[in-house]
């Protein structure tokens, strides 16, 4: 318990620090307590359980994805490939739900998923080509391989009653939405690998320093490898409960996901250099996110109001963090 | 015939370019066709533009995710505006707000010292947001016919179209490789220290170059309505993605410093030659997905063997 | 009493030439340090200046100030008799102030000419480039520097020397009223220096006033009509070159004597821990073969370009040779990479402290565990007791100041950063250690704990191996010094035999 404790603290990680230091430090949550009062003045019916399900709901499938890709990042790499992962996966749970039975959907899906990963970690750590095209390339390529697959038609899962796939997206287990439970576990699995265990110290230290990581020992192209497995894990977590949600899916169900990853990634002070960052911030960032577009939903507003809210905050967000870091508010170019 | 090896080898994407043809001609009756060719070029001219002004930003060492949701922005503004502006009007106000995205872009990436992947990732977003909002989720159609006339429009039997890119491409390759400010882009790209210790303006300079990658944009919306006759919200999406590809696949470095116009070009034509050609062998389109992204992967492959000449370090 | 390369001898200029600059009661200080205490200086026309210090004596903090890229906290600089204030390197140049300093500030993808002519291009039309003038101006100013290659050239396709000449084409395109030099012949050959100092001369000709900062006293004796001492951030004394001599101006530097207090007996060997046999990678060195024991400390002395680094890189497993044998503890050593060796147990600290010895945001506990976090983990699960228990360990063995094992090594001093590389080197328990370059950059005092420290270790039953370009380290530090020169080990030197003069000439690839 006080190890669970310690790992949170550690994640949010206070020092004496300037003003400035502390908007860029802890801005984020000063940011979220900001929106949720807002919010819940503006709107009677914010504060309502049932909305605040429906929040951390359309929170858990970017924030599980969010998990692993955090990963990714603070080894100092990308993965703009997690949005058409999430088709591909999403797709081939529920067409194999029919065609083979629903245990075994899974369990094959896992399998593509995380061989779809690997493909990238050998490109990126063995490799070492750049992430950012690589996973571009694979955005494109795996959404072929999806559109090939189904030939460009949507999937249905036939008798969407009585399946216990239900389970990952519609269900509850002790009052808690099932896709919530497992945003949650993991989140909580993951940040304690990554403060708390060996893996978790190696990522920070090829993000930070990769050639220094190499003198030390670390065995990075391995180490690289293993974040884009994670990243791919926690992406086929997400089209799990995507898939048990909706019981179908269309062939780019997972498009533009990516960014939204990404920006609760970057939102939650993350930074895209790699080296530091945290799985509670990318929560925080990611939740963020969810609580803009439900609060604006609730206002009245139509959904894609909410794409402009995020790029100011966003922009805000990442200027307050790294004005912190500088130590004054405008670049000196 | 040397000069064309030398071509040859320092733009590879050029062989790949030839091949292509080649391959296409012998494969498709349909394909070694002026009509065909003219297809092509119109269909290369839209990624083309914005991969000309793309070029420019990612020699600097920066890139531009928001040129997608910029052409929407363009287009929706170009042919929404036509009932109220008239056609010069709306046209106008369409490629102004290309130039005022750049702008935006630009004046953050500057003053905020945020990196120019977050700033356009966020305005990417942003601007997307802007053109639902305008539009109300609604496709704009434009009532006057000279408009799409002018989208089908030829000079000498070429489009318009091409030919405006092919100015703008003869245009965009004389700037950057003779004018100051073409070498500018270089010395940024290349060591924005060293420049700025020589007493370059980087963040004005950067600032121009998103003004232009925005402008391109807005310009490739605008012209892409025009073949249309139409402007949808979601226009331009994955935009970025292939404008990227083309500017990669031409030989212009991520890390920044080095790139050409004439290299972009050719990686924009070996898309459109592409997607073409597979087009007339009638392969789905689905496969031209999974071949551009391999294709991409594999010039990254080529790439990193070909370039030990990158010092003798240990590990990289 | 010093070995001199031959080169030819300097002219010295009478002493009543006018003064170009004055700098005056200059202090600045960094967080936690005061690098200059208010420090006066002179310089004249048409001579040479040395600025001769220690590492971290704040010569190059100075002449940072001089060239516009620090601000002094307090003091003037008065130039030709008016006192300015240059906020950056652009005021400095137009000021005809001119730093030619380590990190080059050119764009290797660019050409020689471009670079020369960086933001200041001769135009056609206005907007545009004239090339042709380009490379004409740009051929004219190259061979009066006597330089072989073109203005068309890519810069990065240039040697490290030839692109420092660009760089100093670069400076006499603006007629510099005053050149500073910082440690310019760190990665030069000799034939190279010579180079370099005809040019230096050639701008002395010219009426400038060159600053030449370095702690090379065969250089600064030959080049110098005048050398000022700053010690540890103060003014010491300026003296003329032509009535002083090295020990002198040697004692004003250090204000003691070198660490001769360590006791040289004869070192008891134990077996040979690691042997290596013909060691080669093309271009890089060729046949090398040495062996080091338990309880003897090796030194490898040689110039900047040597090959000693990449033999090192080499047996701790980051290159892999084209032909040899390494042998540790009498076995075949298959180490394929860096965490095989440290299974071996090798050790490297390596040459540059920020780039591949700490990872700078990480505290100072975490770097010290990184090279072998497997021994504080249990299942995957670190065991952060055990971490802080072994920095505090090595906090106080080394004497390493920073406020505690949670603060991050970017703050840290460098010769605190250094200290940090070596404890977590140390907290391997290696059989084999081997330090490159372990005091650059580093202050007086953390030096020599250091020296004594590398003593210790030998004979507390380590092997030793030592790389370093400095004369007075490896002679205080080594029982064996093996020479390198241009990728070949010249000769061998038992302490007891060798003497000044034939190590520079073993480094220097003349006859020995």
């Amino acid at each position: 318990m006080k190890a669970l404790v310690e790992s949170f603290k550690s994640g949010l990680n206070t020092k004496d620090m300037s003003p400035l230091q502390f908007f860029g430090k802890h801005g984020i949550s000063v940011a979220f307590v900001i929106c949720v009062i807002t919010f819940s003045l503006a709107s009677s019916k914010f504060l309502s359980a049932d909305n605040l399900f429906t929040v951390v709901m359309q929170a858990s499938i970017i924030g599980t994805i969010a998990l692993g890709v955090t990963f990714v990042v603070i080894g100092g790499n990308l993965d703009l490939s997690v949005g058409s992962l999430l088709s591909f996966s999403t797709v081939l749970v529920v067409d194999l739900h029919d065609k083979v039975d629903p245990g075994m959907a899974i369990v094959l899906m896992f399998l593509f998923t995380l061989l779809i990963g690997s493909v990238n970690g050998y490109l990126i750590g063995y490799l070492r080509l750049n992430s950012l095209i690589v996973t571009l390339g694979m955005l494109s390529a795996i959404q072929g391989i999806t559109l090939v697959y189904t030939g460009g038609k949507n999937v249905d899962i036939a008798d969407q009653e009585n399946t216990w796939f239900t389970f990952f997206g519609r269900e509850e287990l002790l009052g808690i939405p099932v896709p919530a439970l497992i945003f949650i576990v993991l989140g909580i699995t993951l940040q304690i690998v990554l403060v708390k265990t060996g893996f978790g110290r190696k990522i920070f230290a090829i993000g930070g320093n990769d050639t220094a990581a190499l003198f030390s020992g670390l065995r990075r192209n391995r180490l690289v490898f293993s974040t884009y497995l994670l990243s791919a894990f926690t992406t086929a977590c997400a089209a799990l409960i995507l898939g048990s949600r909706v019981m179908g899916s269309q062939n780019n169900v997972g498009e533009g996901y990516e960014l939204l990853v990404l920006a609760g990634v970057i939102l939650g002070g993350t930074s895209l250099l790699g080296g530091s960052g945290s799985i509670v911030r990318t929560i925080i960032g990611v939740l963020i996110l969810a609580l803009i577009q439900n609060g604006l939903l609730l206002l009245g507003y139509p959904y894609y109001t909410q794409w402009l809210v995020t790029w100011v905050v966003i922009i805000v967000a990442v200027w307050l963090d790294i004005a912190a870091k500088r130590g004054k508010l405008l670049s000196s170019f | 015939m040397n000069r064309i090896v030398a071509i040859a080898k320092k733009q590879p994407i050029w062989i790949f370019v030839v091949v292509c043809l080649v391959f296409f001609s012998l494969s498709s009756p349909y394909f070694f066709d002026i009509n065909n060719f003219s297809n092509i070029l119109l269909q290369a001219s839209t990624i083309g533009l914005i991969a000309l002004g793309m070029t420019f930003v990612m020699i600097n060492g920066n890139i531009d995710l928001s040129v997608g949701a910029t052409v929407a922005l363009a287009a929706s503004l170009a042919v929404g505006l036509q009932p109220v502006l008239g056609i010069p009007g709306a046209v106008c106000v369409g490629l102004l707000s290309g130039i005022l995205v750049g702008a935006l872009n630009g004046i953050i990436a500057w003053k905020t010292g945020v990196d120019a992947f977050i700033v356009t990732l966020g305005a990417m977003i942003g601007v997307r947001g802007i053109v639902f909002i305008y539009t109300e989720e609604q496709s704009f159609y434009a009532f006057d016919f000279a408009y799409s006339d002018f989208g089908s429009s030829t000079l000498f039997s070429i489009p318009v179209l091409v030919l405006i890119f092919g100015l703008l491409t003869i245009t965009a390759h004389l700037i950057l490789k003779y004018s100051i400010h073409g070498r500018n882009v270089f010395a940024v790209g290349g060591n924005r220290v060293a420049a700025k210790e020589a007493g370059i303006r980087v963040g004005p300079h950067m600032l121009v170059n998103f003004i232009l990658v925005g402008f391109l944009a807005a310009l490739s919306g605008v012209l892409l309505s025009t073949q249309m006759g139409a402007s949808t919200p979601n226009l331009g999406r994955n935009y970025e993605l292939w404008t990227i590809t083309a500017v990669v696949l031409g030989g212009t470095r991520l890390t920044g410093g080095f790139g050409s116009i004439i290299g972009t070009l050719g990686g924009v034509l070996a898309i459109a030659i592409l997607r073409n050609g597979m087009n007339l062998l009638q392969v789905p389109s689905f496969y031209v997905l999974i071949i551009l992204g391999s294709i991409l992967i594999i010039v990254l492959v080529i790439d990193k063997r070909f370039s030990s000449h990158q010092g003798q370090g240990v590990g990289a | 009493m010093s070995a001199h390369v031959e080169m030819e001898e300097s002219v010295s200029r009478p002493s009543d030439q006018k003064t170009v600059f004055q700098l005056r009661g200059v202090s600045k200080s960094f967080p936690g340090v005061k690098a200059l205490n208010g420090v006066d200086l002179d310089v004249r026309e048409g001579e040479v200046h040395a600025l001769l210090g220690e590492n971290g004596a704040g010569k190059s903090t100075l002449m940072k100030i001089l060239a516009g890229i620090y601000q002094p906290d307090e003091g003037e600089i008065i130039l030709e008799g008016q006192p300015v204030h240059m906020r950056t390197p652009l005021e400095a140049r137009d000021y005809g102030v001119l730093l030619i300093h380590q990190e080059l500030s050119l764009v290797p993808d660019m050409t020689v000419a471009e670079n020369v002519f960086l933001n200041n291009m001769p135009r056609f039309a206005k907007l545009f480039v004239h090339n042709g003038h380009l490379n004409d101006r740009c051929a004219e100013i190259l061979s009066r520097l006597n330089c072989k290659f073109k203005p068309t050239e890519r810069l990065g396709s240039l040697s490290i020397a030839n692109q420092q000449m660009v760089e100093i084409a670069r400076a006499l395109v603006f007629h510099p009223k005053v050149v500073i030099f910082d440690e310019p012949t760190a990665s030069l050959t000799d034939y190279e220096k010579v180079v370099l100092f005809g040019v230096i001369r050639e701008l002395k000709e010219d009426g400038a006033a060159i600053v030449y900062i370095s702690h090379r006293m065969d250089e600064i004796f030959e080049l110098s009509d005048r050398i000022s001492v700053l010690r540890d951030g103060v003014y010491q004394e300026t003296f003329e070159t032509a009535k002083t001599n090295e020990d002198e101006v040697t004692q004003r530097m250090i204000g003691r004597d070198l660490d001769s207090d360590i006791a040289h007996e004869p070192p008891e060997l134990g077996e040979i821990a690691l042997q290596v046999s013909n060691l080669s990678i093309a271009g890089l060195y060729s046949d090398i073969s040495f062996d080091v024991s338990v309880g003897e400390v090796v030194g490898f002395y040689g110039l900047v370009g040597a090959g000693r680094t990449e033999v090192m890189e080499t047996i701790f497993g980051l290159r892999k040779p084209d032909s040899g044998e390494i042998r540790v503890n009498g076995k075949a050593s298959g180490i394929n990479c860096p965490s095989d060796a440290i299974d071996h147990g090798l050790g490297l600290v390596p040459e540059s402290r920020k780039e591949q010895g700490l990872v700078l945001g990480m505290s100072c506990k975490d770097n010290t565990t990184l090279a072998h976090l497997g021994d504080f983990t249990k299942f995957g699960w670190i065991n952060a007791a055990a971490e802080k228990a072994i920095f505090n360990q090595y906090m106080e063995k080394l004497r390493i100041k920073c406020p505690g094992w949670e603060y991050s090594t970017q703050n840290l001093s460098g010769g605190n950063q250094q200290k940090v590389v070596i404890g977590k080197w140390l907290s391997t328990s290696p059989k084999i250690l081997i330090l490159d370059e372990p005091t650059r950059g580093i202050d007086v005092g953390s030096k020599s704990e250091i020296h004594h420290l590398i003593r210790d270790l030998a004979k507390s039953g380590l092997a030793v191996i030592v790389v370093s370009s400095e004369m007075p380290e490896v002679l205080t530090v080594s029982d064996r010094i093996i020479g390198m020169y241009d990728g070949k080990i010249t000769k061998c030197f038992d302490r007891a035999e060798v003497t000044e003069d034939s190590l520079i000439r073993a480094i220097t690839g003349q006859e020995v």
